[in-house]
């Protein structure tokens, strides 16, 4: 027997009509906008939508947001808005969403050079040559559900299940920014030196993250990207080249 | 010319109120843990609030002043001294030329704030001067004050005359000793068993060792979910309080991950994150829970009370 949860999400995705949206406060300043229990393109691509629409509201008591897998935050100055104000101006935003979405194509793409310390581990576990490795991780395409944990971090969702590789039992204590890693059914770059425990299979000469840039981060919620095999030699060009500009 | 780091105290950095708009992309807000004493210290020397000052924690620095400057210290009390004499915190001060401004025993809170007449001159990483020490952005290099460092004054104090007769009132920052945080429920709260929803309000809370601009790690009996759940990450903010599988609470402060997957129990009244960024580890402290309607009339309150001190200050500057 299904909770009535499940099947209003089965019947929605019959229907293709989006759920309607719910609201949460968190703190005294801050609004959480709950899209759907699941992650899906469609409610990332609405996130996506609505952050667009308060870029557009320019409205000084809305502060800033932040998209997650299925929720937008909107933090506001209490001195000037109310929280149903907040929730209204969210409203008005989804209301005007079109109910047929139509995904964007990749509008970005990540060279790596496919090299990292940990892919004799993630052929062992999975069985997989290095071409089929690179093969896999290269072909699909990519979407970016979120960007968090760290400055310039993304989430992202498309990885080939076939790739999926525990951590790594012990966390490196440091690892370079641009390596590329894969965690489980999950896959990711990091874009700023820290410790950390996925198995890295290669590196990209993109800055992912860069504060001295008006857009410091390389990638947004919603982003479709692809990864592009390249070898060492324009790893090294593109490098010095400070290749994401 | 400015100061010079002759001792560069626990952890002394550069902090404005924080680096906003770029939270999407992941970064860290940083700037004041006290935001409350920085924007009086400011006040209270003309400032505009958000002007970078410094932030010193438990055991603050020398710095040897190459030039005449106002300066306010305010937030915790670090037994601040000018050559060995002590100092008023909450009051503007000279400090001559060559002399050298010390810090002592930390008597009563955790965090000063030391405040320069016009700033400190450093650089704008994306809106703000403050410093994220894990990623290496912002303040002073991206990094805490070390021996030698030099710092510039964006301007320096002209004026001979060094007497300030007056006073901050004390209804403007709320007493130290007060040990009760007051909290709204978080989105999760009616996830935790009853048990660990009575705990919040009922036990006390240690802050343990194991804290930092990050987070406070509070050591209490585990607080566990009725049944246990895995959450989609999602925005988190200062004051957050989450609650790990382990059962111990951590306190998100003002360098908190954007986001995070752990169930929210609660969220700090905006009001008491001041309060919050006082407290040493190993204090022990209660939670009380208020609604956001009282929570933001408490701020609304505070905010009121800083306008008034705005409107005489501005008459004393003569502005």
């Amino acid at each position: 027997m299904l909770n009535p949860p499940t099947l209003f999400l089965i019947l929605s995705f019959m229907m293709n009509k989006p759920e309607s949206v719910s609201y949460y406060p968190l703190g005294d300043s801050a609004v959480v906008a709950v899209f759907s229990e699941a992650i899906s393109e469609q409610v990332n691509h609405r996130i996506r939508l609505v952050g667009l629409g308060l870029d557009k509201l320019e409205n000084p008591g809305i502060l800033e947001y932040v998209p997650a897998f299925t929720t937008i935050t909107v933090y506001y100055d209490l001195l000037s808005i109310e929280f149903a104000e907040v929730v209204e101006q969210i409203e008005r935003i989804v209301a005007a969403l079109p109910e047929e979405i139509h995904f964007s194509s990749v509008n970005k793409v990540i060279p790596i050079w496919y090299d990292g310390p940990d892919l004799d581990e993630v052929m062992d576990y999975t069985g997989l040559s290095k071409e089929e490795v690179v093969r896999l991780h290269s072909e699909n395409e990519y979407i970016v559900y979120m960007i968090g944990f760290a400055p310039g971090f993304a989430y992202l969702g498309g990885m080939d299940s076939r790739l999926s590789t525990p951590r790594k039992p012990t966390p490196r204590l440091k690892i370079e920014p641009g390596s590329v890693g894969i965690a489980g059914a999950q896959t990711g770059i990091y874009p700023i030196e820290t410790p950390g425990g996925w198995q890295i299979i290669g590196k990209t000469p993109v800055r992912l993250f860069d504060a001295s840039k008006e857009i410091p981060s390389f990638l947004a919620a919603g982003d479709r990207l692809r990864f592009d095999p390249i070898s060492e030699a324009e790893y090294l060009r593109m490098k010095g080249a400070d290749y994401g500009d | 010319m400015g100061i010079s780091v002759v001792k560069p105290g626990m952890l002394t950095t550069v902090q404005d109120l924080g680096r906003f708009g770029f939270q999407k992309y992941g970064m860290i807000t940083s700037g004041a843990m006290d935001k409350l004493a920085l924007r009086l210290g400011n006040l209270l020397l003309g400032n505009e609030e958000d002007t970078p000052a410094l932030e010193c924690t438990s055991i603050g620095p020398s710095l040897l002043f190459q030039k005449q400057q106002l300066i306010c210290v305010t937030g915790a009390d670090l037994s601040p001294a000018i050559d060995q004499r002590p100092i008023p915190i909450w009051k503007p001060v000279v400090v001559p030329a060559g002399a050298q401004l010390t810090f002592g025993k930390p008597k009563k809170g955790w965090r000063s704030y030391l405040c320069f007449y016009g700033g400190l001159d450093v650089p704008k990483v994306l809106g703000s001067a403050s410093t994220y020490l894990r990623g290496a952005i912002g303040g002073w290099q991206g990094r805490a004050l070390q021996k030698g460092d030099q710092l510039s004054f964006c301007v320096g104090w002209p004026q001979e005359s060094s007497s300030f007769k007056w006073r901050m009132a004390s209804s403007c920052y709320r007493g130290l000793a007060n040990k009760v945080i007051r909290v709204i429920a978080g989105p999760h709260h009616p996830l935790f068993d009853s048990e660990s929803q009575q705990r919040l309000t009922a036990d006390l809370f240690t802050i343990s060792s194991n804290s930092d601009r990050m987070g406070y790690r509070l050591e209490s009996a585990n607080l566990y979910l009725r049944e246990k759940k895995e959450l989609l990450s999602s925005a988190t903010t200062f004051g957050t309080i989450q609650v790990p599988p382990d059962g111990q609470p951590i306190v998100l402060m003002a360098d908190h991950p954007t986001t995070g997957g752990y169930p929210i129990i609660a969220q700090v009244a905006t009001v008491d994150l001041p309060l919050m960024a006082q407290l040493r580890p190993g204090a022990k402290i209660r939670f009380a829970l208020i609604t956001i309607k009282e929570a933001q009339s408490l701020w609304r309150a505070q905010e009121d009370e800083l306008h008034k001190l705005k409107l005489s200050l501005a008459l004393k500057y003569g502005e």
